[in-house]
């Protein structure tokens, strides 16, 4: 016998007693839904780190095109960033309010972070309009296709949280805060709050690096 | 088989690595593939040979079965690493072959290669001739392959020669060999590249010192020039090219190719580096577009000469 | 809006230019295709067995049914993928001495572009999956994965992958671009047809399913063990399955992302690989082959824990050195993100970046070496069956020490600039894939094909299958190795060098054989089913497994066990036999198990119109689909009523049933 793996059987203990070879009660395996949540958003945060190295290799191929030094309006920047970390936070109170099990709580400091989300893609969308009306589009340069690659894959992010979030909203209503729509919720919760740290690391790497000379 | 009775020192060495790696490895893998015959045969359920069923560990068996093929990888290692750096196809060469180390003087052949849609362009900047779909060089002289892609990658590959190597648009890759032999070998593509790709081949002569000048005196007898204007349509796609020989070539052709600049109005990619290198946008270095004008500004020229020369002997972008 | 902006908002590009009526090929193969698939409908028809198929099947969030659904589409598809193989074997022998052959470059390409797809995306893929969905919760111990519904869903993402690969032969082009269509060959300008968009969104879909599908096993894996079973008391297979979900998990993302790329220059004239603008195709490379490389792990890792299992319950004997079977398992997934470069030595790297990669892939050998060795003092001293799972392990371990010194090879640099994108590269991962995937997926196949249908395959066409496949791997492909070394590279659809031809001629004779292999296959399959009376395993043990798997009915009870086990051995059920284990026949307990639902196939279909209405820029087509895809996801989380209680009478008598069935077997 195998001394590594036959150690329960070897050991007096257990010897001349018969094994418990099957359960005899129901047996419920540890729900996996937020292992399962944090594995998919560690393979998500592989898609943005693809399109950070993308960045990293192309940020600077400007092709004779505008710099981001020329392109980026900080102040609008860092205005967007604090919309988006606020949500963060708002969600945080969220979570706070489902804990003490307060329904209207969690749905109205839901309903901000929503708000905030939306201002943070209406932010976003007005810089891609008034860069692509400046002839920066994203067909100018290789710089250029991976910052609207990078940056618009997070808002996208940022759309389909506010989509989740909204039809949370209208489940919550319905059913309240069950143990399905609290686990939902805690789902958003890690959801929103990796795109935050994204986010911190697309301003860090794109918006305050690329004003650097 | 060309591959193991190559006629270049460079292909030489890698046949005999090739030799050298299937040796070591063939220490482990003969053993194996003979147990695994002599179990199967031994322990088959008839035969009544020893049987243990719950013997499932050995410690010293463990040693040896991660041990042998860890030295094996130990030895194969080395020689990798050794042979990587000496056969690096960027290192110009040290000798001719096993017993001529290279004369003092002799400098390489430069040959540019420009891989086309299905078609290979060969630029000789000391003789001043371009060839499509033929090369040759004299046997014994060190070769300097500069290789660029007009868009579509390729890979250059003479196999009786040296090994391959990719070629990719707007990046300039390198080749160092020598062939030992006079003779005639077939150099092609290896890199998949489009339809006619299975058409885009060449034939490589190996030529005496006297018979390469004959040859280049045949190519300058021609009457074709490569111009701007002729390039433009030897760009277009075509398959089963005709050997074409051009006497000579416009100047700059070659670096105007690799650098993505063959339109009057285009900035060239090394310029377009030196500038940002030099961190000077391209508003102060005048209009763009002007590159004449660039190319007489001499306090310009002198300030991107300098940033280019360094940048010449940099490997393509890869690093 | 004028009439023509209509048509093509609605039609996009395609017209009945786009049907490839002018090729006489495609025509008799849709021909045969269509007559086919109208005598399968018209069958289900008949035997009125669509409800039957929906309700038991498509719908179903059973791991052992979308196993077996997995396993079909891979055997589906891998006749459509050796098909292509045979017509490229057919034109290399024949395209000598000024002769064409009879693929024009335009359909020749397109063949070798699918040919690599369909085998690695829909066949060996699916299969892989197919076999872990189906074995690793019963291994484990468990009643289901952990998401039940999201395996139904990535099983009908996948196929419907795979389908926009197939109606690409019918409807437009495949991409002729080889398999992993690098830029700028693959972009708009030297592509501008669909073949690309057909390539780039088959994958997309497909690679939803794949992902999810790695989410799924990786948490089933994790969390829903049966107690008492350790990290290292989980069987071999189990544990390899956890390594390719890691790989898969923390692979395909890249995919997604590089794949996107390409698809944003394709469609909104991005730059990231048009050189002018600064963009870089080496990027491409380098991000396809960080998730192609670890891909052949993914593939081979579930093929070698196939071995494992077979190894040792036909040896009769405990797996030699299980321990260090789990540690080599290991060092290979994290290793296999470190070799990726070896795939482009000859991209003009410097020779210390090219020896690092050159040798971190050599070290991957070591951990193989010592598996090899495993499984050879496995069969050392034990009492060996040559069942026909055994004797696909015998062939595999000949074989693969051949592909895996082929792949040492390749892994020296100076040595792959000469071989490098030649036919012994070709040979070379078809050694490895056939060798070791295929050759383990067969051998899987016929060892678990007893528990899934509760009767043995016939042992006969088995092995004849085995025999021809693996006598016609060698006339297949060692050809192709004589042929690198002559300096033939891959891709070419014509030679001029007569020497040539005597050597594709033997390839394709080798193929000719594999073709009876695969036939041999088939009419296994159809003689088991007929003399299944005769093959019928009532014990559910056909050959005195030592796994979990085998301790219950053939095929299981939906719920899988009636009681979790609880285990105190590797060999769970091989050491509750050795203790006269009694299963209980009393006692049962309702069983919750999870709902059918028919939204994996309904997303999965709307995907589909998605993915086909982007191929061909209809807008409209693609808008509508979208919202529609949007507005299903977002009705089905809608739906609170996702399980239900099996009632204690019900298993009572379906555990009286097999008790019956036991006594009889006795």
């Amino acid at each position: 016998m195998s001394e590594i793996t036959h150690d329960t059987l070897a050991g007096s203990a257990e010897d001349g007693q018969r094994l418990q070879f099957h359960e005899t009660t129901e047996h419920h395996p540890e729900t996996g839904t937020l292992l399962g949540f944090w594995i998919y958003l560690m393979s998500d945060c592989l898609i943005f780190a693809s399109l950070f190295a993308t960045y990293g290799v192309l940020g600077r191929a400007y092709a004779h095109g505008p710099t981001g030094q020329e392109l980026f309006d900080l102040p609008l920047v860092a205005m967007n960033t604090t919309l988006l970390l606020l949500s963060s936070i708002t969600y945080g109170f969220a979570m706070l309010r489902m804990q003490m099990g307060k329904l209207g709580g969690v749905m109205v400091w839901l309903a901000i972070t929503g708000l905030l989300g939306a201002g943070f893609l209406g932010l976003e969308l007005y810089e891609f309009h008034h860069l692509i009306t400046e002839d920066a589009g994203p067909g100018r340069s290789a710089f250029l296709s991976s910052f609207f690659a990078l940056v618009g894959t997070h808002g996208l992010h940022v759309l389909f949280g506010i989509v989740w979030l909204v039809t949370l909203l209208f489940q919550l209503k319905k059913h309240g805060l069950i143990a399905e729509n609290r686990r939902r919720l805690f789902c958003l919760s890690m959801f929103w709050h990796f795109l935050d740290v994204v986010w911190i690391g697309v301003f860090t790497f794109v918006y305050l690096m690329g004003v650097l000379p | 088989m060309v591959l193991m009775s190559p006629s270049g020192d460079i292909a030489v060495q890698q046949r005999d690595l090739i030799l050298w790696s299937t040796f070591l490895m063939l220490l482990v893998i003969v053993p194996v593939i003979i147990l695994t015959l002599v179990f199967a045969i031994r322990y088959r359920a008839g035969n009544d040979a020893t049987y243990k069923p719950d013997w499932d560990h050995s410690t010293v068996l463990e040693l040896v079965i991660w041990g042998a093929p860890l030295l094996i990888i130990i030895a194969l290692g080395a020689m990798t690493w050794v042979s990587t750096h000496k056969l690096d196809p960027y290192r110009p060469l040290e000798r001719i072959d096993a017993g001529r180390p290279l004369p003092e003087g002799v400098e390489p052949l430069v040959i540019e290669v420009v891989s086309l849609d299905w078609k290979w362009l060969f630029f000789y900047p000391e003789q001043g001739i371009a060839t499509v779909n033929e090369l040759a060089a004299p046997v014994d002289r060190p070769i300097r392959f500069k290789i660029t892609s007009d868009r579509v990658m390729n890979s250059f590959f003479i196999p009786a020669l040296a090994g391959q190597i990719y070629s990719m648009a707007g990046m300039e890759t390198k080749l160092h060999a020598v062939i030992n032999e006079p003779g005639v070998y077939d150099g092609f593509s290896a890199n998949y590249s489009g339809a006619g790709f299975s058409q885009m081949r060449f034939k490589f002569h190996g030529l005496s010192d006297a018979d390469f000048d004959a040859w280049v005196a045949e190519v300058k007898s021609s009457d074709e020039a490569l111009s701007r204007a002729e390039y433009r349509e030897l760009e277009q796609p075509s398959e089963n090219h005709p050997v074409t020989y051009y006497a000579s070539a416009d100047d700059n052709l070659y670096h105007d190719i690799l650098n993505r600049c063959l339109n009057e109005g285009d900035v060239c990619m090394d310029e377009m580096m030196a500038f940002t290198e030099l961190g000077m946008p391209m508003c102060i270095a005048g209009d763009p577009r002007d590159r004449k004008a660039r190319r007489e500004d001499n306090e310009l020229r002198e300030l991107l000469d300098l940033t280019m020369a360094d940048d010449s002997d940099r490997r393509s972008l890869n690093q | 809006m004028s009439e023509l902006d209509l048509t093509k908002l609605i039609f996009g590009r395609l017209s009945w230019e786009s049907i490839p009526l002018h090729d006489p090929i495609l025509i008799g193969t849709f021909i045969m295709v269509a007559i086919g698939g109208t005598a399968v409908f018209g069958f289900i028809t008949y035997k009125k067995a669509w409800g039957y198929l929906w309700h038991e099947w498509f719908t179903s969030i059973d791991h052992k049914k979308i196993g077996i659904m997995y396993m079909v589409l891979g055997l589906v598809m891998l006749l459509r993928g050796f098909a292509d193989a045979i017509m490229m074997r057919i034109q290399q022998a024949w395209a000598f001495g000024g002769s064409e052959g009879y693929l024009p470059p335009e359909h020749y390409d397109q063949i070798f572009t699918a040919h690599g797809v369909i085998m690695i995306f829909f066949v060996a893929m699916p299969l892989i999956t197919g076999v872990m969905n189906y074995v690793v919760p019963l291994q484990i111990g468990a009643r289901d994965v952990a998401f039940p519904f999201l395996n139904n869903f990535s099983f009908w993402m996948t196929t419907a992958g795979a389908v926009l690969v197939m109606v690409s032969l019918f409807i437009g082009e495949f991409a002729k671009t080889g398999w992993l269509a690098y830029p700028p060959l693959s972009g708009i300008i030297k592509s501008p047809g669909v073949g690309v968009d057909y390539y780039i969104w088959a994958l997309q879909i497909a690679g939803v399913g794949t992902l999810l599908s790695g989410v799924n096993l990786l948490v089933t894996i994790v969390k829903m063990r049966a107690p008492g079973m350790s990290l290292m008391r989980m069987p071999v297979f189990t544990w390899t399955a956890l390594c390719t979900n890691v790989l898969i998990v923390a692979a395909f993302p890249v995919l997604t992302a590089v794949l996107a790329l390409l698809a944003l220059d394709r469609y909104a004239d991005f730059a990231f690989f048009t050189t002018d603008l600064g963009g870089n195709v080496m990027m491409y490379i380098n991000l396809i082959w960080i998730w192609g490389h670890p891909e052949v792990y993914i593939l081979i890792l579930p093929a070698f824990g196939i071995f494992s299992e077979v190894v040792s319950t036909f040896s009769r004997k405990r797996l030699f050195g299980y321990a260090s079977m789990v540690y080599a398992t290991v060092v290979i997934t994290v290793l296999s993100y470190l070799v990726w470069l070896h795939h482009f030595f000859t991209m003009g790297s410097g020779p210390t970046v090219n020896s690092f990669f050159g040798i971190t892939t050599m070290i991957i050998s070591i951990p193989t070496g010592a598996k090899v060795f495993n499984w050879l003092f496995t069969m050392y001293r034990g009492r060996i069956e040559f069942d026909v799972p055994m004797l696909w392990t015998v062939g595999f371990i000949i074989t693969f020490v051949i592909g895996g010194m082929t792949g040492v090879l390749l892994a020296v640099p100076p040595a792959d600039f000469v071989l490098h994108n030649s036919l012994f590269l070709v040979a070379h991962f078809h050694n490895v894939i056939i060798g070791g995937v295929l050759f383990g997926l067969f051998a899987g196949i016929t060892y678990w094909y007893p528990k899934a249908f509760g009767y043995k395959l016939d042992p006969f066409w088995g092995k004849m299958s085995f025999w021809f496949w693996t006598i016609g791997f060698y006339f297949a492909f060692m050809p192709l190795y004589v042929l690198g070394l002559m300096g033939v590279t891959r891709r070419m659809n014509k030679f001029d060098d007569p020497s040539l031809q005597i050597w594709f001629v033997i390839a394709a004779f080798g193929a000719i054989l594999i073709a009876i292999g695969i036939a041999s296959f088939l009419i296994q399959l159809y003689v088991s089913y007929r003399r299944r009376d005769e093959l019928r395993d009532d014990s559910g043990d056909p050959w005195h497994g030592r796994t979990l798997e085998w301790s219950t009915s053939s095929p299981p009870p939906y719920y899988n066990f009636a009681f979790t086990p609880r285990v105190h051995d590797l060999d769970a059920w091989w050491q509750m036999k050795e203790h006269g284990y009694q299963r209980p026949t009393s006692g049962f307990l309702p069983i919750h198990m999870p709902k059918n639902t028919g939204a994996g196939i309904i997303l999965a279909g709307i995907s589909t119109v998605l993915g086909f209405a982007l191929i061909w820029h209809m807008w409209l087509l693609a808008g509508v689909s979208f919202f529609a895809l949007l507005a299903v996801a977002i009705g089905h989380t809608f739906n609170y009523d996702r399980d239900y209680h099996i009632p204690a009478d019900e298993v009572a008598g379906i555990e009286a049933e097999r008790t019956r069935m036991l006594a009889n077997h006795v």
